[in-house]
């Protein structure tokens, strides 16, 4: 049985009429990087500050790190860290003084503090700039100050929201090697929220789907790849195409649900993974030219769009 | 209470707010101008060009002010001559309503820049994910502004008094400043009157989209200290020592009602609602 450092129990919150976030239930591991994922408004920033007790739910339980967010905000600050959507640094001073100003916020001891701002500034490469003002930096150095902001008290939980909007295509794989980096070296908790699914497919153990306030999956992508499309995917290379009529004995075959034809291509749906050899044969004992015979993988925006779509469908 | 979170928010509201001009220039010109400037004009100007004469004359052309005057401030003139009355008028009286901008001034313009001006920046929600209390981080605020208007106040208070004293030794032959009741004013009044500019700018912002917005809705403030000068001057209302404590204690009521008001738009919650 892991252990669970956030746990949500029926979390809600209303705006007034607005509800912003409905009967969620989490569990999430530590060590574990998960990923919140949801359209913008869906809810997921209000979820962050419900975790961290810096707004108070309308109905439901929390528990971040066995603590209670709404009675002991600040120790559960003490042990989370947060990159806010904007990097929301203080711009005349300088990266330096931002990280120092924190540091005493978490009540780091001086003397650590010290060691602990160089060496993030060092880890996230701001060393040759730390005593600038922060008004002269690129939108990926501010982020990647803001990162270490986040981590100046070495939080249990880090919460990321949308850590590489905005930045350019060099700065965001910065970001997401920094990211990669916490998680797999210093075996922090990430919780990221985000809409960009590449980087959730990289980062992420498991991931959840949040639509208008409702947590709609929650998994790793293979299982809900395959909670949503039952059965086993593979896809078969062949040399040359198949005659029409070993086509259509295949699509006969026990276990058969779907063959499609993409170029060269077979994408063939089985209902279990064990029809696979009695597959391979048919079409070898068809002639068939194999190349390749791979499992079908869905990616995290196959699985993403079919589960709004689904979300959609259903609250239509 | 986590006091090196409290200072922490402090030094930083303080040293953000040194580096905006908007802030620095009414801070450092406004009491130059006010507190050093004027007085030094207005006192000594009327030495050079007003002839000896009698005190009689200038009581007579300050009727009202003189009119309605309690006998023991009316005594601190018997046998001053005209130069001499004017420069105990001027100094004792005609300033001091206008000593309480400069604290107001001061810890409104910084409150904004600390209150209004982080909310502008966007800064506060990281604040909001440390651990420091909505309390702390409240007092932290505060005393950014609050602290450096005592300082700039009490300066000020030693260059009037420098100036005010110079003026004395030459027409006077003697130091006669400050007197009770500016000492009360400077210990008692001067700090309320921070508050007050505190007190203001915290509500102003909760509703202030920007630093200036809150500035320039903060400025009515200053609307009742013209009125204690005008009603000096019209003989309603004196600086003596008993007023001077009355005054402040009527300040320090209101800034006890506008800070619980102020503390209630400082919650984690209200804050995240207007961010």
């Amino acid at each position: 049985m892991p252990e669970w450092v956030i746990e949500t129990h029926n979390l809600t919150r209303h705006f007034g009429a607005l509800v912003a976030v409905h009967g969620l239930n989490l569990q999430i591991a530590r060590g574990e990087v998960f990923g919140f994922l949801g359209p913008n408004g869906a809810g997921k920033t209000t979820t962050v500050r419900l975790l961290n007790g810096v707004l108070n739910p309308t109905a439901g339980e929390i528990r971040v790190l066995g603590m209670d967010p709404i009675a002991q905000g600040p120790a559960v600050r003490r042990r989370t860290g947060v990159l806010t959507e904007s990097p929301a640094l203080y711009e005349p001073l300088s990266a330096r003084e931002n990280l120092l100003i924190f540091g005493e916020l978490y009540d780091v001891p001086p003397d650590v503090l010290r060691r602990r701002v160089d060496e993030l500034l060092e880890m996230f490469e701001l060393t040759a700039r730390a005593d600038d003002k922060v008004a002269g930096y690129s939108k990926g150095m501010k982020q990647r100050l803001a990162l270490a902001r986040a981590l100046i008290h070495a939080p249990d939980i880090l919460f990321l929201d949308e850590p590489t909007a905005g930045l350019d295509p060099e700065a965001a794989r910065q970001v997401t090697e920094l990211i990669e980096h916490l998680s797999q070296e210093e075996g922090r908790t990430i919780f990221l929220c985000t809409h960009n699914l590449v980087e959730a497919e990289r980062l992420c153990d498991r991931v959840g789907v949040i639509h208008r306030g409702e947590l709609i999956a929650v998994g790793t992508p293979e299982e809900l790849a395959r909670r949503i499309w039952h059965g086993h995917g593979i896809v078969v290379r062949l040399g040359r195409p198949l005659p029409a009529e070993a086509l259509a004995s295949l699509k006969r075959l026990e276990g058969v649900a779907q063959v499609e034809v993409e170029n060269s291509d077979l994408h063939i749906l089985l209902d279990q993974e064990h029809r696979t050899p009695a597959v391979v044969r048919a079409l070898v004992e068809a002639g068939a030219e194999i190349y390749a015979v791979r499992p079908r993988e869905h990616s995290l925006e196959d699985i993403y769009f079919q589960l709004q779509a689904n979300a959609r469908g259903g609250s239509a | 209470m986590n006091t090196r979170a409290v200072r922490a928010v402090a030094r930083k509201d303080l040293r953000i707010a040194l580096r905006n001009k908007g802030v620095v220039l009414p801070i450092i010109i406004v009491p130059l101008i006010m507190m050093i400037l004027m007085p030094a004009l207005m006192i000594f100007l009327p030495i050079y060009l007003e002839p000896m004469e009698t005190g009689e004359e200038l009581r007579r052309e300050m009727g009202a002010f003189f009119a309605n005057m309690p006998a023991e401030l009316y005594n601190l003139f018997a046998g001053l001559n005209d130069q001499q009355t004017w420069v105990v008028v001027a100094s004792m009286f005609m300033f001091a309503p206008f000593f309480l901008i400069i604290p107001v001034m001061v810890s409104s313009v910084i409150g904004a820049d600390s209150f209004a001006g982080e909310k502008e920046r966007k800064t506060l929600e990281a604040l909001l994910y440390t651990p420091i209390t909505s309390a702390e981080l409240f007092i932290g605020k505060v005393l950014a502004a609050f602290l450096p208007a005592m300082v700039v106040s009490w300066a000020c208070f030693v260059l009037y008094t420098v100036v005010v004293n110079a003026a004395g030794l030459m027409v006077l032959g003697r130091m006669f400043f400050p007197n009770l009741a500016w000492i009360v004013l400077i210990l008692w009044v001067v700090p309320a009157a921070a508050a007050l500019g505190i007190g203001v700018i915290v509500l102003v912002s909760a509703k202030a989209k920007s630093f200036q917005d809150a500035y320039q809705m903060s400025g009515l403030v200053v609307i009742p200290i013209i009125l204690l000068l005008f009603g000096q001057m019209g003989g309603i209302l004196y600086f003596s020592t008993p007023t001077v404590a009355l005054i402040g204690l009527a300040i320090w009521a209101v800034d006890a009602a506008l800070l619980t008001l102020a503390v209630r738009t400082f919650g984690r919650g209200e804050i995240i609602a207007r961010l």
